[in-house]
């Protein structure tokens, strides 16, 4: 929306800075609120203990000598406790206290409160033994927290720790917005370097640059503490240059109009497919794989925007279309089927697929198309495990072979031209890559068209949608088959890059982490889907697949829940927010913000529609 | 509820209408098939019809019968205590709350820890009524505890958004929970303590099992002080209140924030008294446990009507006794092998069916004033 | 303003004109819709001609939207028959009705909120138009002409209200436009659907005497300029004088008097549905 309204607002004045008061003096806190984000921050670091993140992590350096991810785990919350207490809540007309000594003796001391948990724990790690629920009540824990020394010292380190970092947090607030921009970019570059490494690592080898990262990376993992200072020193000074410019092209490619902009877009979209074909062929197996499996999660994840994104329907059994996809795949292609294999070549059953998978996706849409959402959202979910447990059972066995699954397929062949397979991860991404330009097309078309406008209108207010001439039902239900067909596609690489399937891999969670990557990157948008996607599958993994930080496999599921519930109370639009999406969540605050700056019509004054009176258009 | 769409003539339109028609039809007859083909195999194993889908038909025996039966019923009680949850939560609030079956599997949980402790106290043995009575306690508060404090942080603010963004985020909170459980306690299934023989086996007189009959009253009892806390003190009848019209609620006085905490405690305590249940009747409990019994759970407070206490425990009965008689009395007449691995998917069928044909519930549905066309 | 004349309508954009003279284009038989034990609607026999402008007026809880959302399949009919020019609706769901030619407003604003003017529009020509995902995909030559199509007689529908709803107010989300603008909005999507009658439910209310008297003046164009049939159930009885043809008043669910404007507002059995129940007297 922010694009569609001028920067300045004229005299209403209403985003205009308001006037700053005085900062306040240190000790004049809010010591509940304090005590209480302290309490939070310390129950989030004892439970971070408890879980072993930080002993599994220790593994993964990020800096060399200096700072694990284990420790970054523990270390993240009392600064994101000290950065929040200080947080001011804007009141209209209100005077903000400038930040000062107040904000960073606030962010100490709530960070020590946090720190403060870890204390406790240490205490209660060497006196009592808990381990008999909690699986990682270990000694290992407790030398880890006390970095090897007695337990009061870690009493007191982790006390100070907390308030130094949480003071930290706190300063970050007298940071004028472009210090603070640039401190942010250089913790991202050094972050972003250090969880791309196996990538960066791989992809140097192919292009024999190793004398590079040999420079930037330790040889046991972690980036060496002089490259880290001189990449934060560079991204730094980058960030300080080039403040504004994205946004200035940003807006600039806004403003073009529409064959000059259409011809930006195919131009934006070329470089990037050129990219994405050149990438692989410098890459090792290791990132061709993880570029596979994140390519086939973008493929899933587009089926699904289909279904929640554009029409509004919640499904959550979407890893049914998955599982029916890559079990007819596999029947129609595997010489080991148990009861029919006709060994087809990939190309033919993939139409039988798309054909079998479209009619369970009428078979499932048709009873529930007519639900409630949320009955609708349930009852989906009961059909994705009832696949599941009927491919699981022993009842059709003989079909599809039970718990045993179906083994050997064969690899993709195309056209007798090459065989895709697993053995060959590059090869798998081609394909995967243009079934993605495939799904990207067919969504981009189809939101552009009359079933498009019908799809939005039925998730607006479906009764006023049928009074107005739509069949809610069918629309619906195409969407459903739609979004069956994109996933069966999915399904069918999947099986023929693992040459098995097993009742296993499509578990309902699989159903969940496509739906927490749909809504983390944004509904409705298909480049918010996709990044969304390519980031957390990329770094995080899928269900079963190892992302960039593959350390993190025994966490990423509690991350995925924890990301869900976060997303939905502070962006529930998306990174990516599709701008009809976040109208609709934030309708609300949009109006009055454009009443606030004068862009809604008053009654009263109604002129016959020259214009707004305060805003030109645009 | 619908708000769309017209049925006077009671013929069927589109094709969907069609197909769902075909749809009811097709499950009716599986049924009364199966049925039939059982009673057929009830009289006399060789009689045709028995053989005709299934050679391999025995029949059950009368005890088999009325073990299968008494099961299903003790299950069901426990699905119901899970199930008034669900139906108060969607009574007052209008949506799902996903995460509710996650709140009984911490039930179940904690009663584990804290059995084994007393059994490592050597209590469990000495005095077993005792012990469960405080594992029972401890484990209502501690499932209180998360149900409140998960309306705290994840649902009260988005009080008043569309109603699919608190479901999922429901959804959220349950995969935290589960994956919580496995990194806090591990992912391996873990085992209740040994419990006396007069709960393990069969009583010679009535010929059932300690535990399901220890199962049916403590339910009983609880639903009787359930339903006199909801329909005769002033806390219930402000629940109720909240429920018919929240806005209407507030300006009759009545702490509508003050109300729902005490409708997710009341939802989470029955929860963790359920969880103990589980561990008696199962005796084993992993992170996985609330999945399955959270949807039965739900499609029972669906099938009771959402918003009826006591069709919440009518529909749980009913769900407990169709999973546990419904495979040998339908599925395995008509000739389909391994049918103990079909309960789950029979039960989810259950819910199917129940929405397909009755989406109101057996005794209709009571919902919030804005959730009603 | 030509409203009260009942002069023969102009040729209409595509709607052929009846046969049959003496038909009516809408009629009900003994319509009755029951909600649990109350008769919203009680064995009402009610029918609108082609060409004609009737109000339908009444105390609150008389039955008129009932009426409207009977006709619309929104509400479940207990008993009795409707028919469209001469064909029943019954059992057809609300999206056939549009389709035969019934478009509706509602008394409570119910835009797409979130789309734009524009496609608030486009969107309601949905049941007039064919093209489906496989035209969208390949992009055919049928699918842009309808895409054009599709555009410009929404963009001709919108200039009925002036200039208004056009210019930079096309891509402009629903919810920013003015109370009366919206309401505006609502008549251009029942146009929209090419209908052969439109159901106006209060389509002033909420409008300044200016906007009320303007809107007036359109409802008679709506007959005059693009041949529609028209039901407005309205409370302003200026408004009903201005634009009826005929005046029907519904109490309990039941018709009470019929007649031009004159006849109706001196009818006894009207002052006292209006005055007797001590409810609104407009």
């Amino acid at each position: 929306m922010t694009a569609t309204l001028p920067p300045e607002t004229g005299a209403a004045g209403a985003s205009a800075e308001p006037p700053l008061a005085a900062s306040r003096p240190a000790l004049a806190q809010d010591w509940r609120r304090l005590v209480r984000m302290g309490a939070v921050g310390a129950v989030a670091q004892v439970f971070i203990a408890l879980s072993n993140m930080p002993v599994r992590l220790d593994e993964r350096v990020i800096v060399k000598p200096v700072l694990s991810l284990g420790y970054l785990t523990l270390l993240i919350v009392p600064f994101a406790a000290g950065h929040r207490v200080g947080h001011q809540i804007k009141r209209e007309g209100m005077p903000q206290h400038a930040a000062g000594a107040h904000e960073v003796a606030g962010g100490a001391a709530c960070g020590a409160v946090a720190g403060g948990g870890l204390s406790l724990l240490a205490v209660l790690l060497a006196n009592f033994d808990l381990r008999e629920p909690l699986v990682n009540w270990s000694p290992m824990l407790a030398e880890l927290l006390a970095f090897g020394n007695a337990t009061r010292f870690a009493v007191v380190i982790w006390l100070l720790i907390g308030a130094a970092v949480g003071a930290l947090g706190g300063g970050l607030r007298l940071l004028g917005p472009r210090t603070r921009r640039a401190v942010v970019t250089m913790a991202l570059a050094v972050g972003g370097a250090a969880v791309l490494e196996p990538l960066v690592v791989d992809l140097a080898e192919g292009m024999r640059l190793e004398a590079l990262t040999d420079r930037l990376y330790a040889r046991r993992g972690g980036i060496n503490w002089t490259s880290a200072l001189g990449l934060a020193a560079g991204s730094g000074i980058l960030a300080v240059l080039g403040r504004g410019r994205i946004q200035q092209a940003r807006a600039h490619i806004a403003e073009l109009e529409g064959a000059q902009r259409t011809r930006t877009n195919g131009l934006l979209i070329l470089a990037t497919a050129a990219v994405l074909i050149v990438l692989p062929l410098f890459a090792g197996k290791l990132t061709n794989e993880l570029l596979a499996n994140v390519g086939l999660f973008v493929l899933l994840a587009l089926g699904l925007n289909v279904v929640v994104g554009l029409a509004g329907i919640l499904d959550l059994g979407y890893v049914a279309f998955f599982a029916v996809g890559s079990y007819s795949a596999a029947v129609l292609t595997a010489a080991t089927s148990p009861r029919i294999n006709p060994e087809l070549p990939w190309l033919v059953a993939l139409i039988v697929v798309v054909i079998i998978t479209g009619l369970v996706g009428l078979f499932i849409g048709a009873p529930v198309i007519r639900m409630r959402g949320d009955y609708l959202a349930i009852v989906t979910l009961g059909f994705g495990e009832i696949i599941r447990l009927l491919f699981l059972s022993d009842w059709l066995s003989g079909w599809f072979g039970g718990s045993q699954g179906i083994t050997k397929i064969p690899g993709a062949g195309i056209f007798g031209l090459t065989d895709v397979a697993g053995t060959d991860p590059r090869r798998v991404f081609y394909l995967v890559l243009a079934f993605c330009a495939l799904a990207i097309y067919v969504s981009w078309r189809l939101e552009r068209s009359r079933l498009g406008r019908a799809w939005m209108a039925v998730r607006e207010d479906e009764t006023v949608a049928e009074a107005m001439g739509i069949n809610t039902v069918n629309v619906k239900l195409l969407a459903f088959v739609v979004g069956a067909v994109l996933g069966s596609f999915s399904g069918a690489i999947f099986s023929a890059k693992v040459g098995s399937v097993f009742p296993n891999s499509f578990l309902i969670l699989v159903s969940i982490v496509i739906l927490v990557v749909v809504i983390f990157g944004g509904m409705g948008n298909i480049v918010g889907v996709i990044a969304g996607s390519a980031v957390l599958i990329g770094v995080l993994g899928g269900p079963k697949q190892p992302g960039l930080l593959a350390e993190f496999s025994e966490f990423k599921l509690l991350i995925y829940g924890a990301l869900l519930i976060w997303m939905m109370l502070a962006r529930p639009e998306g990174l990516i927010p599709s701008v009809r999406r976040s109208r609709e969540l934030h309708q609300q605050e949009m109006a009055q913000d454009a009443w606030l700056k004068g862009q809604v019509e008053d009654d009263n004054h109604d002129d016959g529609g020259s214009g707004p009176q305060a805003t030109p258009a645009t | 509820m619908m708000g769309i769409g017209r049925a006077k003539s009671g013929a069927p339109r589109t094709g969907v209408d069609w197909f769902l028609t075909f749809m009811r039809v097709a499950i009716l007859t599986l049924v009364a098939v199966g049925i039939l083909a059982f009673i057929a195999q009830e009289i006399d194993t060789d009689n045709p019809f028995a053989r005709w889908a299934n050679p391999d038909a025995t029949g059950l025996t009368g005890a088999q019968f009325r073990g299968l039966i008494i099961s299903g019923v003790a299950q069901g009680c426990m699905y119901g205590l899970i199930a008034l949850g669900y139906s108060m939560v969607y009574g007052v609030l209008g949506f799902i709350n996903f995460a509710h079956g996650e709140v009984f599997m911490v039930g179940a949980m904690t009663g584990m820890i804290t059995s084994n402790k007393l059994a490592d106290a050597g209590l469990w043995e000495s005095n077993f009524i005792g012990s469960l009575i405080f594992i029972v306690i401890v484990s209502m508060i501690v499932c209180t505890l998360v149900a409140v404090i998960m309306e705290r942080v994840a649902y009260r603010p988005l009080r008043g958004s569309p109603r699919l963004i608190p479901l999922i985020t429901s959804i959220g909170v349950s995969f935290f929970i589960q994956n919580a459980s496995i990194v806090l306690l591990g992912p391996a299934a873990k085992a209740y303590p040994d419990v006396p023989d007069w709960v393990k086996d069969k009583h010679t007189f009535i010929q059932i099992e300690g535990s399901r009959i220890l199962v049916v009253v403590v339910a009983a009892v609880s639903m009787g002080v359930l339903w006199y806390l909801v329909e005769h003190t002033k806390g219930g009848k402000a629940m109720r209140a909240v429920a018919e019209d929240a806005e209407i609620a507030a300006l009759m006085g009545i702490n509508v924030n003050r109300t729902i905490v005490k409708v997710f405690a009341v939802g989470g305590a029955m929860a963790g008294l359920a969880g103990i249940l589980w561990g008696i009747l199962f005796r084993s409990v992993i992170h996985t446990t609330g999945f399955l019994p959270g949807i039965k759970a739900f499609s029972a407070a669906v099938v009771g009507g959402i918003g009826h206490l006591g069709g919440a425990m009518a529909g749980g009965l009913s769900i407990g006794v169709a999973e546990s008689v419904g495979p040998l009395l339908i599925l395995e007449p008509l000739g389909v092998s391994g049918v103990s691995q079909l309960r789950d998917a029979v039960a989810f069928a259950v819910l199917i069916g129940v929405l397909l044909l009755r989406p109101a519930g057996i005794f209709g549905e009571r919902l919030p004033a804005e959730d009603r066309t | 303003m030509s409203a009260t004349n009942g002069t023969p309508p102009a040729p209409s954009t595509g709607s052929p004109t009846n046969g049959d003279g003496h038909r009516p284009l809408l009629e009900t038989r003994d319509l009755s819709v029951d909600f649990g034990g109350l008769h919203a609607l009680d064995r009402l026999d009610f029918e609108v001609h082609e060409g004609e402008i009737v109000s339908v007026i009444g105390p609150n809880g008389a039955g008129k939207t009932t009426l409207f959302n009977a006709i619309t399949a929104t509400v479940d009919v207990s008993a009795g028959d409707i028919l469209f020019e001469g064909a029943s609706l019954m059992g057809l769901d609300a999206n056939r009705v549009t389709a035969r030619g019934i478009a509706r407003t509602f008394q409570n604003v119910r835009l797409f909120a979130n789309m734009t003017v524009l496609e608030n529009v486009m969107v309601s020509q949905h049941c007039r138009t064919r093209q489906h995902a496989f035209g969208a995909l390949f992009y055919t030559p049928s699918f842009r002409r309808e895409e054009t199509e599709i555009r410009e007689r929404a963009e001709k529908v919108l200039s009925f209200f002036g200039s208004r709803l056009v210019g930079y107010r096309f891509d402009q989300p629903a919810f920013t436009l003015s109370y009366a603008n919206r309401r505006r909005l609502e008549i251009a999507r029942a146009m929209a659907t090419q209908p052969k009658l439109i159901l106006l439910d209060e389509p002033v209310a909420g409008m300044n005497p200016v906007e009320s008297a303007e809107l007036t003046g359109m409802i008679g164009r709506l007959r005059d300029e693009w041949g529609f049939a028209i039901v407005v159930i309205e409370h302003h009885m200026d408004v009903v004088r201005e634009v009826s043809d005929r005046v029907v008043v519904l109490d309990h669910g039941t018709k009470i008097a019929e007649g031009d404007y004159a006849e109706v507002s001196t009818d006894p059995r009207v002052i006292e549905a209006y005055l007797g129940h001590g409810t609104e007297a407009s």
